[in-house]
């Protein structure tokens, strides 16, 4: 394992991206950083901008509106740096499917590491599903 | 384009996320332009596609922190339609999801009202109680937002009776916390001196605007759909319509934490009143016709438009949502504020925050733009909060 | 003021000019009215007869016109007043309301863009909700789209 990529796997940085989601993802990772889960104490913290951010946790349907900018903020990103797609939304496009707003899906705008599921997915969940992608990088 | 990006690190909790340019003159505020629409998702046309009973997942979607309040306005749209009213049981829980919802909500917006102003603590303190709450939902509906427990004609699932006196003191355990909240907020002199008179919306302004909820509640217009157009059972239980007169970030503050005491006491109203029976009337078709929804969110009110042409899809589904008006009026809200009060002004109504992480200055004197990020202004807005303590003498 | 003296006053003034009234039940009233008779009942409607603003709906039928439903309540009344008028598809003009609120405004912005009507004399006709550069043309919540 190189250098970043240890820097990378040790307390991530992380931005929270919503790119036309419905709240409920969103206060979920924000509930992972609230006393009950409280993720910092793994070292994992939300920061204000990209420039600062190891993994993108993007939450929701790609508004046409709102894909321009999600672009832009994964191009600030320092890398190498991870994409995590929270939410059957972001998945595919979960029950917005159709819509006139959203031709495409988060995976086609941006390179996703890991999906996590669920509508929202608990923040045990989303823990898990961080736990999982950090030992996968860390090659264990 | 990039300063357009509106998402936040601390309050992704848009529901519409939204982008304000505040022009200034110093530090003065003088005009805000708004622009919303990056949340936009096509729900009402959506809507047209999907069945009567699907409709009310979809609604469901459209914010997460109200998440019970669209489906409560969408399946009185459909009861209205097709002229029908859910059994007694039915409404009863129905009206224990949408309090409890209210509490959560208004404890979610105290918190990232208080991160605001640099009160961390504030925040962290209001989502540990919220937890409680996000409990008893779990424990009625299966998930801890999204509760899909409405169907128009019932609800989806029973509360079941040995679940109840646990309900009951879990609710009990919110007082405390509450009296925690109410005390720690109305009796301090450092929020006071950041809220008071801060960001006035006047009465006349606030009918202009025609706002809804806890923003003209604050503002002495009191209106409630829970009380002036009672749906559910609103109407059989007691509890107390909060206004105050002030307009203020304070008022708007105070409102949303008294009437979180209101909605305990509707919840033990409920659960005392709730007699055995059925739950759920099994509609299989909604008649041709249309149908007016509405419901108190904790926001304000919800709306909801839809027209049956008798099959199985609405044919036209119209939703309007409190924020929808409440944003509007930051309008005159925000001007002749301190750039320092704006991210307050622009949260105190309770917008569905990520509005307000990125702001665009334009200075009018030099007619250069200033970019501030949202992290900046909220920096901003603790230093104020430091400056105001020290002038107080208090560390 | 009480529902039957709104309901009075309504009908002594507009009485005649009033196409169809229909009470779904005792709290959800509409009105259909002729499209020139609109900017003067809304302002009779927001005056005298202090009411509030709720939304306006847009509603593509089959029969080749528009509805538009706007819909209004009396602060602490029960009821909703449905105000609804019909514009031709192939001539979609209306005027624009939002002299008389300042609530209409954004709502008549979102109409114009979702279902392509034009409101004349409106102060901002720019993209609302959708992106700026949206075809022309395209409306999402027509029919044919
Ligand atoms: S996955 Fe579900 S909870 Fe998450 S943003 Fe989408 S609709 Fe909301």
């Amino acid at each position: 394992m190189n250098l970043k990529m240890k820097a990378l796997t040790k307390s991530p940085w992380v931005y929270h991206l919503s790119t036309g989601s419905c709240n409920n993802c969103d206060i979920e990772i924000l509930d992972c950083l609230t006393p009950r889960f409280d993720l910092e104490r793994f070292g994992i913290q939300l920061v204000g901008s990209p420039r600062h951010a190891d993994a993108l946790l993007v939450t929701g349907n790609m508004t046409l509106k709102s894909m321009p900018r999600a672009l832009e903020v994964y191009n600030q990103m320092p890398k190498p740096g991870v994409v995590i797609a929270i939410g059957t939304c972001s998945l595919g496009h979960g029950i917005f499917d159709g819509s006139y707003i959203c031709p495409k899906t988060v995976d086609e705008v941006l390179p996703v590491d890991i999906y996590i599921p669920g509508c929202p997915p608990k923040p045990e969940a989303i823990i898990a599903g961080v736990a999982k992608l950090l030992n996968k990088l860390a090659g264990k | 384009m990039s300063e357009i990006i509106p998402i936040g690190p601390y309050h992704p909790l848009q529901e519409e996320p939204e982008f304000f340019k505040l022009h200034v003159e110093g530090e003065r505020v003088t005009k805000l332009d708004i622009e919303i629409g990056y949340n936009h998702r096509g729900i009402e046309k959506l809507a047209e596609s999907k069945s009567w009973d699907q409709v009310v997942f979809l609604v469901e979607r459209i914010c997460g922190i109200c998440s019970t309040s669209h489906p409560a306005a969408s399946v009185n749209a459909m009861e209205d339609a097709a002229g029908i009213n859910a059994p007694e049981r039915a409404q009863f829980i129905r009206m224990i999801v949408c309090e409890l919802e209210r509490i959560h909500s208004h404890l979610l917006w105290l918190g990232l009202a208080g991160h605001f102003i640099g009160y961390n603590t504030v925040w962290m303190w209001s989502w540990k109680y919220r937890e409680i709450v996000c409990d008893v939902l779990e424990k009625i509906s299966g998930n801890r937002q999204s509760y899909a427990m409405f169907k128009a004609g019932g609800v989806r699932r029973d509360i079941l009776d040995e679940d109840i006196p646990w309900i009951r003191s879990s609710v009990d355990k919110l007082i405390p916390a509450l009296d925690l909240f109410k005390g720690a907020v109305m009796d301090d002199p450092v929020i006071h001196a950041r809220t008071k008179g801060i960001g006035i919306l006047t009465e006349e302004m606030a009918k202009a605007y025609c706002v809804v909820g806890p923003t003209a509640r604050a503002s002495n217009v009191a209106i409630d759909v829970r009380r002036d157009d009672p749906y559910f059972l609103y109407d059989q239980v007691d509890f107390d319509v909060i206004v105050l007169g002030g307009g203020d970030v304070f008022d708007k503050a105070a409102v949303r934490i008294l009437e979180m005491y209101e909605s305990v006491k509707i919840i033990k109203q409920s659960l005392d009143l709730m007699k055995p029976g059925i739950v759920d009337l099994h509609i299989k078709e909604i008649p041709p016709g249309e149908g007016i929804g509405r419901a108190e969110a904790p926001r304000g009110e919800v709306y909801h438009y839809c027209l049956s042409d008798g099959s199985n899809f609405p044919a036209r589904y119209k939703v309007r949502a409190p924020s929808y008006v409440n944003i509007f009026s930051n309008e005159v809200a925000c001007i002749g504020q301190q750039v320092a009060d704006a991210a307050l002004v622009l949260a105190a109504v309770d917008p569905c925050y990520c509005c307000t992480e990125r702001l665009i200055v334009v200075d009018n004197d030099t007619n250069k733009t200033r970019e501030i990020k949202g992290n900046a202004l909220i920096q901003l807005s603790h230093q104020r909060t430091e400056e105001i303590k020290k002038s107080l003498g208090i560390s | 003021m009480k529902w039957p003296d709104i309901e009075k006053k309504i009908k002594e003034k507009f009485g005649k000019q009033i196409l169809k009234w229909a009470e779904h039940n005792e709290r959800r009233i509409y009105a259909d009215i002729p499209l020139p008779l609109l900017k003067e009942f809304v302002q009779f409607l927001l005056g005298p007869l202090k009411g509030r603003f709720i939304i306006a709906s847009g509603v593509d039928t089959p029969r080749g016109v528009i509805e538009i439903l706007y819909h209004f309540d009396f602060y602490q009344l029960p009821q909703v007043f449905s105000l609804r008028v019909m514009v031709d598809k192939k001539n979609p003009k209306v005027e624009s309301l939002a002299g008389v609120s300042k609530a209409i405004e954004w709502i008549e912005r979102e109409i114009h863009e979702l279902l392509g009507i034009e409101f004349t004399g409106h102060p901002d006709m720019r993209h609302l909700i959708l992106p700026d550069d949206w075809p022309e043309g395209n409306y999402p919540l027509r029919r044919d789209q």
